[in-house]
């Protein structure tokens, strides 16, 4: 029995500008956890001093490959926004070094959902830097994704 | 005042110039098709507007406490209040607390209305010289 969701994944990880522009790359899958990976690039590089892959590239590795951990986790694709994301940097990324990073959604209430992940070059086990974040799920409407891009039906509640 | 972010490669890939007023300065995303994450509303990448917020905590603190290598993030948190439309991007860090190890740094972005910020982020900096 293979999710529907599971065929979108390589589109997921890597089609929209910004994660393709990054370069991003679908990477695999294995029960509820997913990976996505960050090929390392020049111009990418946060310290030029170091050659190592930018915090705040890091960061949007975190952020995106925890949004496919919870559409893994709801079975379907909807849009989520992301609420906020906590990383710790345990150690400086090795240079000249792809990144991977995998997440697990471990908790999905009705509007949540709660997602731990990981950045490493070799084993989840030796990570670069961890996340914990929670996203919003588009069936919660006032802080749904885009809700201050539309006009409110519901203004003035 | 502040040729930090001119030098660092990511900080150019996402296009960031600095403003800067005294010491305090303000950091611009210009709006960039690559930004966007999401094509249907369309709303730019939240770790697009993440980077611009740690570049600028990192900016700032180079800028007031200089030291030999750059301020390394211990960790960052990310409040993402409201989607970023496909505009500017606009950032300020405040730094409340900086010590010999450890500097504490709150930072906001936003559009078109400073007051109301689509990202706040907390952040803490290594300040010292030697390793994590």
């Amino acid at each position: 029995m293979q999710s529907p969701i599971l065929d979108l994944l390589p589109q997921l990880a890597a089609g929209a500008a910004h994660t393709h522009a990054l370069g991003f790359v679908y990477d695999s899958v294995d029960g509820d956890r997913v990976r996505i990976r960050a090929p390392w690039r020049e111009d990418l590089v946060g310290d030029p001093d170091t050659g190592v892959l930018s915090g705040g590239l890091v960061t949007t590795l975190l952020d995106h490959v925890g949004g496919l951990a919870v559409w893994i986790a709801l079975g379907r694709f909807e849009s989520i926004a992301t609420l906020d994301l906590r990383v710790d940097y345990m150690r400086a990324a090795e240079a000249r070094r792809d990144l991977v990073a995998e997440a697990r959604c471990y908790h999905l209430t009705r509007s949540v959902a709660f997602v731990r992940a990981w950045a490493f070059e070799d084993s989840p086990d030796d990570p670069v830097a961890a996340a914990q974040s929670a996203y919003m799920l588009s069936s919660s409407r006032s802080r749904g994704l885009g809700a201050n891009l539309r006009i409110a039906p519901e203004a003035g509640r | 005042m502040s040729d930090l972010l001119d030098r660092l490669p990511y900080a150019r890939f996402l296009g960031l110039t600095t403003a800067s007023e005294g010491q305090i300065l303000t950091v611009t995303m210009p709006f960039d098709q690559k930004l966007i994450g999401n094509p249907i509303l369309p709303a730019l990448h939240g770790g697009s507007t993440a980077a611009l917020l740690e570049l600028t905590a990192v900016a700032q603190v180079a800028a007031l406490y200089p030291r030999l290598r750059l301020p390394r993030p211990i960790n960052v948190t990310v409040a993402y209040l409201r989607s970023g439309r496909p505009v500017d991007v606009h950032a300020r860090a405040r730094i409340s607390k900086a010590g010999r190890t450890v500097a504490h740094v709150l930072a906001e972005a936003w559009q078109d209305d400073e007051a109301q910020p689509i990202a706040a982020l907390t952040a803490h900096f290594l300040m010292a010289e030697d390793d994590l």
